[in-house]
C-alpha cells in the first residue's frame, strides 16, 4: 500500500463525501449537516495530498506550502467573519476569481513543469499532445474567470459602473477570441512555447473582461452563477490535467451546480442563456415608453401603518433595493409587530431578486426572520389576489404587470409576482426613475398601488413609530373620556 | 384660511368633517371652524371637535364652507364675496340651483362632477357614498325580508339561501353583491358593460351576460342602452323577476333620468314576500312604482323599498368617508400645504368640479376621456404573448446525437487515461445536476458558497505540483504553485467559514 493508493482511496472518500455535503443543502434542516460532510471531505482530501506531496518535496516547498495554507486560512476565516451578508454577492465573486487564478497558475505549473523542462520522461507522443492541450484549456479557463469574477465583484460593489458596456460588434469580439483560442492551441500542440502560452492568456484575460462588463447589474445573478460554474470547469480541466480524479468529480460537481442556477435564473427572467451572455438588455426598451400611464398616488409612513394596521394578511416581496438601503432589520422587525398583532405576514421571493441565488433569503435570515414565513414566487403567487396589503420594497421588475399583460414589452412573458392582485399595494421606492430593464411598470400607476418615497429603510422605521405610537394615543384619549380608567 | 363646517338640515344625517379630518385638514394649513351641533346626527360631539383642534362657530364666514347637500338660497346669500362652497350640487339636473350660485362673487366645486380617472378617485364622492349606500341596500332589504339570506340545513329542516339580482354593477352594485354574498345569498347580477363580468365573479356574484352589441364605455360610467339591448335585458329580467327573492337596482345614467328596468307587470310575478330595492328611486327610479323615499308595498305582496338616503343611513361611516373625499380634495387644492387654495383650471380634476368660478359659470366642463379603461381592460394574458415556436424534436434528436458522436469520438481516440477521465466528468456532470436540482431555493447562497468552498480542491493540483516538482529544482513552478495554494485556501476556509455563518442564521419557529 503505496503512498499515492491511500491517498487515491481518500479522493474517492472526499468526492462521496462533497456529493453528500451538496445533497444535504436541500432542505434547511440537513444544511448544517451538509457543511460538515463537506469540512470532512476537505479535510481528507487535503490531509491525503499533504501527504503524498511531502514525501519526497525540499524542506522549501514544505515551508512554502504550510505558510501558504495557514497564511490563506486566515485571512479566508477573517473576510468570512467580517463580512456584511448584503455584500456576499461581492464576496462570492471575489473568491471566484481565487479560483480562476489558481486554475491559471496550476495551468502554468503543468507548463513549466512538463513542456519548458525538457528533461521530462512521463509523457510521450500523443500523450504529450493533449498534455499540451489540457494546458491551454485550464489556463483560458481559470484566466477567463478571473477576469469575469474581477469585473463582476467591482460591478457588485459598485465601485465600477453596473451598466452594460457597449462595445461594437460585442458578440463578434467574443466570438472572435474563442476563435483565437483555438487557433492558439492548435499552434500550441504543435510546437508549445512560452509566447503562445502569454498569448492564451492575454486573449482569455480579455475575454473574461469584455464577457462581464458587457453584462448589466441587474443580470448579476446569471453572471455570478455562471463564473460559479467556470471556476467549478477550471478545476475539472486541472484534473485532466494532473491526471487527478478528484479534481475532475468536484469541478464537475461546482460546474453543474453554477451551470443549473445559472439556468434557473435565466428561466425566472423568461431568457435564454445565451442573451444574457449577448447582454445589452432593455437597449430597445424605446419606443413603448411613451404610453400614458396617468398619474401615481402617493402615501404618508402613517397612512401605510393604517392599512396595515387593518389588514389581516399581508405580503411583502423585497427586491435589490432592500439590500441597498440595508432595510431587512426594520423589515424583520415590521414582521414581528405585525405578527404579534395577528396579521399573517409572509414573504414572497423572485427568483431573480438580488444580485445573488438566494439573497433576499439569507439578507432576512440574517435578520431573523423565520424562514418558514419566506416562499417562493410560485407558493405565493396564488395567494397575492387574497392578500389585503403587499409591500414592495425595492423591488420593480420582478413586479411588473407588464410582463404577463404587454406582449411588446422586453420582459414580457417574464414570470412576475402578481402583487396587483392584492387588495392594495404599497410601493416602497426612491423615485419614480425605471428599473433596471428600463420598462416603466404599470403597477405603479394602478388604482390600488400607492407609493412611499424615500429610502427603504427610513420609511419601514416610520412605518414601525407610526404603528406603535398610534394606539397609545386612543388610548390616551380613552382616559380623558372615562377619569376611573 | 378658515374652512367652515356646516350644520345640514334636520333630514340630511352627514356632516361635511369629521373629529379626524378636522385633524388632517388642519395639518394642510387651514384652520377649522364647526357650527354647533354639526356632527351630532353622525355621532361626533362639539366636544371631539374641539379636541380635534376645531373651534365652533359659524362657518358661512369661513373662506372655504363644507357642506353635504346643496345650499338652499338663503345659504347663498350668507357666504361672503370670495367664498369658495364645497358641497354635492348635481349640476346637470340643478341649472337654477347654478344660476343662483353665479349670481354671487364666490366659487363652487361640485364634489359629485369628479371626473373618473385613477388619480381623482380619493376624491369621488359619488363612488364613495355607492360603496355605502349598496351596502345598505342590502341591510335595508334583509331587515325587511322574512326569512334568511344564507341557506342552512338544520333538524328542523333545510332552509334554501335566498336568491339576490343586483342590476347594474357599478360601485354601489359591487358593494351589495359583496354584502349580500357575504350574508350567503345566491347573488347574480347584470350589466351593460360585459367588461365588469370579473369584478363580480370576484365578490361572489354571477354575471348575466346580455348577448347584444353594446359600445365599451369610455368615461368609466355607464351609458344609455341600445334599443336591441333592452330587448334581451327585458327577457332576462322577466324571467329573474320570478325566481329571485331580492332585487336591488342601482342603474343611474349621469345627467338623465334614471332608466326602467322591471315593469310592474314584471314585479307582479314576484313571489310574495319579495323585496326591491330601488336605489335610483330619487332620480326617478328603477322599478315601475317605486316611491324616491317611501316603503310601497304591491298587491301581491312585494316591498319596493325607495330610499334616497341609503348611504346617510350609515351616517358616520358616510361622514368619514365624505370627508376623507373632502380631505383629499383640499390635498389637490394645497400643493404648498400652507393653508391657501390654488385653483388650477389647466388640471382636468379641478376644472370637472369647478361649476362656478367668481360668479362666473364654467358648466359644464369640456370632456375627460379616462384613459386608464382601455389599458385596464386587457385581454387574457395567454393569448397575448406569441408562443416561441418549440424546435422540432428532430433538432434536439440531432443535438444530442451529435454530442454522443463527439463524446464517442473523443473517448476513442484519445489515449488512456483520457476516456477514464472522461467517465468521471461525466458520472459527476450527471450527479451533480440531480444533486443541484433538489437544493432548495432559499439555500441557493449558501450552496454558492458551499461550491466555492470545494471548488478550492484545486489546491490539491497545486500541492501536488509543488510536491513533484520540490524535488526538482524549478523555482518558478514552486513560486507559482505557493501562490495557487494561497489563494484556493483562502476560498475553502472562507468559504464553509461563510457558509456556515449563513446557516447558523435560518430559523424557523
Amino acid at each position: 500500500m503505496s503512498t499515492h493508493s491511500v491517498a487515491d482511496a481518500a479522493y474517492i472518500v472526499a468526492a462521496l463525501l462533497f456529493v453528500l455535503s451538496l445533497a444535504g443543502l436541500s432542505k434547511h434542516e440537513t444544511a448544517k449537516q451538509g457543511i460538515v460532510f463537506g469540512i470532512s471531505g476537505m479535510v481528507i482530501a487535503l490531509a491525503a495530498t499533504i501527504g503524498v506531496a511531502t514525501e519526497h518535496a525540499r524542506t522549501v516547498a514544505v515551508v512554502l506550502l504550510v505558510v501558504a495554507i495557514v497564511v490563506g486560512a486566515g485571512i479566508g476565516l477573517w473576510r468570512a467573519r467580517v463580512v456584511e451578508m448584503t455584500g456576499m454577492p461581492e464576496l462570492i465573486a471575489l473568491l471566484h476569481s481565487f479560483v480562476g487564478l489558481a486554475a491559471a497558475l496550476v495551468g502554468w505549473d503543468g507548463y513549466y513543469s512538463v513542456e519548458h523542462n525538457s528533461g521530462q520522461r512521463e509523457f510521450a507522443g500523443s500523450l504529450l499532445r493533449i498534455h499540451h492541450a489540457e494546458v491551454f484549456i485550464g489556463v483560458f479557463i481559470g484566466a477567463v474567470t478571473l477576469t469575469g469574477s474581477i469585473v463582476a465583484n467591482l460591478k457588485l460593489s459598485a465601485r465600477i459602473n453596473s451598466s452594460p458596456l457597449m462595445l461594437p460588434g460585442k458578440n463578434y469580439i467574443n466570438l472572435g477570441a474563442l476563435a483565437a483560442f483555438v487557433v492558439l492551441t492548435v499552434f500550441f500542440v504543435h510546437s508549445p512555447n512560452l509566447p503562445l502560452l502569454i498569448a492564451v492568456t492575454a486573449v482569455a484575460l480579455a475575454l473574461g473582461w469584455h464577457l462581464v462588463a458587457s453584462i448589466g447589474g441587474g443580470d448579476m445573478p446569471v453572471v455570478v452563477s455562471m463564473l460559479n460554474s467556470y471556476s467549478g470547469w477550471a478545476a475539472a480541466a486541472s484534473g485532466f490535467l494532473l491526471d487527478n480524479n478528484l479534481l475532475i468529480v468536484t469541478g464537475a460537481l461546482v460546474g453543474s451546480s453554477g451551470a443549473y442556477l445559472s439556468y434557473i435564473m435565466c428561466q425566472a427572467m423568461n431568457r435564454s442563456f445565451i442573451s444574457v451572455i449577448a447582454g445589452g438588455f432593455g437597449v430597445e426598451a424605446g419606443p413603448a415608453d411613451d404610453t400614458d400611464y396617468g398619474e401615481h398616488r402617493e402615501i404618508d409612513a402613517v397612512g401605510a401603518a393604517e392599512l396595515l394596521r387593518d389588514a389581516s394578511s399581508v405580503v411583502i416581496t423585497p427586491g435589490y433595493g432592500m439590500a441597498v438601503a440595508q432595510a431587512q432589520y426594520p423589515v424583520a422587525e415590521l414582521t414581528k409587530k405585525l405578527r404579534e398583532r395577528g396579521v399573517d405576514v409572509r414573504f414572497g421571493i423572485h427568483p431573480v431578486a438580488g444580485r445573488l441565488p438566494g439573497h433576499m433569503n439569507v439578507l432576512l435570515a440574517e435578520a431573523k426572520v423565520p424562514y418558514d414565513i419566506v416562499l417562493e414566487m410560485d407558493e405565493i403567487n396564488d395567494d397575492l389576489a387574497d392578500t389585503d396589503v403587499v409591500l414592495v420594497i425595492g423591488a420593480n421588475d420582478t413586479v411588473n404587470p407588464a410582463a404577463t399583460e404587454d406582449p411588446d414589452s422586453p420582459i414580457a412573458g417574464m414570470p412576475v409576482l402578481r402583487v396587483w392582485e392584492a387588495r392594495d399595494v404599497i410601493v416602497f421606492k426612491r423615485s419614480m426613475a425605471v428599473g433596471y430593464a428600463g420598462v416603466q411598470n404599470p403597477l405603479f400607476f394602478r388604482d390600488n398601488s400607492q407609493m412611499l418615497f424615500g429610502d427603504a429603510k427610513a420609511r419601514v422605521e416610520d412605518i414601525l413609530v407610526a404603528l406603535s405610537t398610534q394606539p397609545d394615543q386612543l388610548r390616551g384619549r380613552g382616559r380623558t373620556l372615562d377619569p376611573v380608567g | 384660511m378658515l374652512i367652515g363646517v356646516v350644520n345640514e338640515s334636520q333630514d340630511e344625517t352627514r356632516v361635511a368633517a369629521t373629529p379626524k379630518t378636522a385633524r388632517q385638514l388642519q395639518g394642510l394649513g387651514y384652520d377649522v371652524v364647526v357650527e354647533a351641533g354639526a356632527g351630532e346626527r353622525s355621532s361626533f360631539t362639539d366636544d371631539a371637535y374641539a379636541e380635534a383642534g376645531a373651534t365652533i362657530g359659524d362657518p358661512w364666514a369661513a373662506d372655504v364652507v363644507f357642506k353635504v347637500n346643496a345650499p338652499t338660497t338663503e345659504e347663498i346669500a350668507r357666504l361672503h364675496d370670495g367664498a369658495i362652497l364645497v358641497s354635492l350640487l348635481a349640476p346637470a339636473l340643478n341649472p337654477e340651483l347654478l344660476d343662483a350660485l353665479a349670481a354671487r362673487p364666490i366659487t363652487a366645486l361640485a364634489m359629485d362632477a369628479v371626473p373618473r380617472i385613477s388619480r381623482a378617485q380619493s376624491l369621488d364622492v359619488l363612488s364613495s357614498m355607492a360603496n355605502i349606500a349598496g351596502y345598505r341596500a342590502v341591510v335595508e332589504a334583509a331587515h325587511v325580508f322574512g326569512r334568511f339570506f344564507t341557506g342552512q340545513v338544520t333538524a328542523a329542516g333545510k332552509v334554501p339561501p335566498a336568491k339576490v339580482l343586483v342590476a347594474g354593477a357599478g360601485v354601489a352594485g359591487l358593494a351589495a353583491i359583496g354584502a349580500a354574498s357575504s350574508l350567503g345569498a345566491i347573488v347574480r347580477a347584470t350589466d351593460p358593460r360585459p367588461e365588469v363580468a370579473d369584478q363580480v365573479r370576484s365578490l361572489g356574484g354571477e354575471f348575466l351576460a346580455v348577448e347584444a352589441e353594446q359600445k365599451a364605455s369610455s368615461d368609466g360610467y355607464a351609458r344609455a342602452t341600445s334599443e336591441d339591448y333592452d330587448r334581451r335585458a327585458a327577457e332576462i329580467y322577466s324571467e329573474q323577476a320570478a325566481d329571485v327573492d331580492i332585487v336591488i337596482t342601482t342603474a343611474l345614467i349621469p345627467g338623465r333620468p334614471a332608466p326602467k328596468l322591471l315593469s310592474a307587470e314584471q314585479v307582479a310575478t314576484m313571489k310574495p314576500g319579495s323585496v326591491i330595492v330601488d336605489m335610483a328611486a330619487a332620480q326617478g327610479g328603477n322599478v315601475e312604482g317605486s316611491v324616491a323615499g317611501e316603503v310601497v308595498t304591491t298587491g301581491n305582496g312585494v316591498t319596493i323599498i325607495g330610499y334616497t338616503d341609503l348611504a346617510g343611513r350609515l351616517p358616520a361611516q358616510a361622514s368619514q368617508l365624505y370627508g376623507t373625499n373632502l380631505v383629499n380634495l383640499m390635498k389637490l387644492l394645497t400643493p404648498d400645504k400652507d393653508g391657501k387654495v390654488v385653483l388650477d383650471l389647466d388640471d382636468v380634476v379641478q376644472r370637472g368640479i369647478t361649476v362656478v368660478r367668481d360668479g362666473e359659470k364654467l358648466w359644464p366642463p369640456p370632456p375627460v376621456q379616462v384613459s386608464a379603461t382601455p389599458a385596464a381592460a386587457p385581454g387574457p394574458a395567454a393569448e397575448l404573448k406569441p408562443a416561441k415556436a418549440p424546435r422540432p424534436a428532430w433538432v434536439k434528436f440531432a443535438a444530442v446525437g451529435v454530442g454522443i458522436v463527439v463524446l464517442w469520438l473523443i473517448s476513442a481516440l484519445a489515449p488512456p487515461p483520457i476516456p477514464e477521465h472522461f467517465t468521471v466528468l461525466m458520472l459527476a456532470v450527471v450527479i451533480g445536476y440531480y444533486v443541484i436540482g433538489k437544493v432548495h431555493h432559499a439555500l441557493h447562497t449558501p450552496l454558492m458558497s458551499v461550491t466555492n468552498a470545494i471548488s478550492g480542491i484545486i489546491v490539491v493540483g497545486a500541492m501536488l505540483q509543488i510536491g513533484i516538482q520540490g524535488s526538482g529544482d524549478d523555482t518558478v513552478v514552486i513560486v507559482l504553485s505557493a501562490v495557487a495554494i494561497l489563494l484556493a485556501s483562502i476560498n475553502i476556509f472562507g468559504g464553509f467559514a461563510v457558509t456556515r455563518r449563513m446557516l447558523s442564521m435560518f430559523t424557523r419557529e
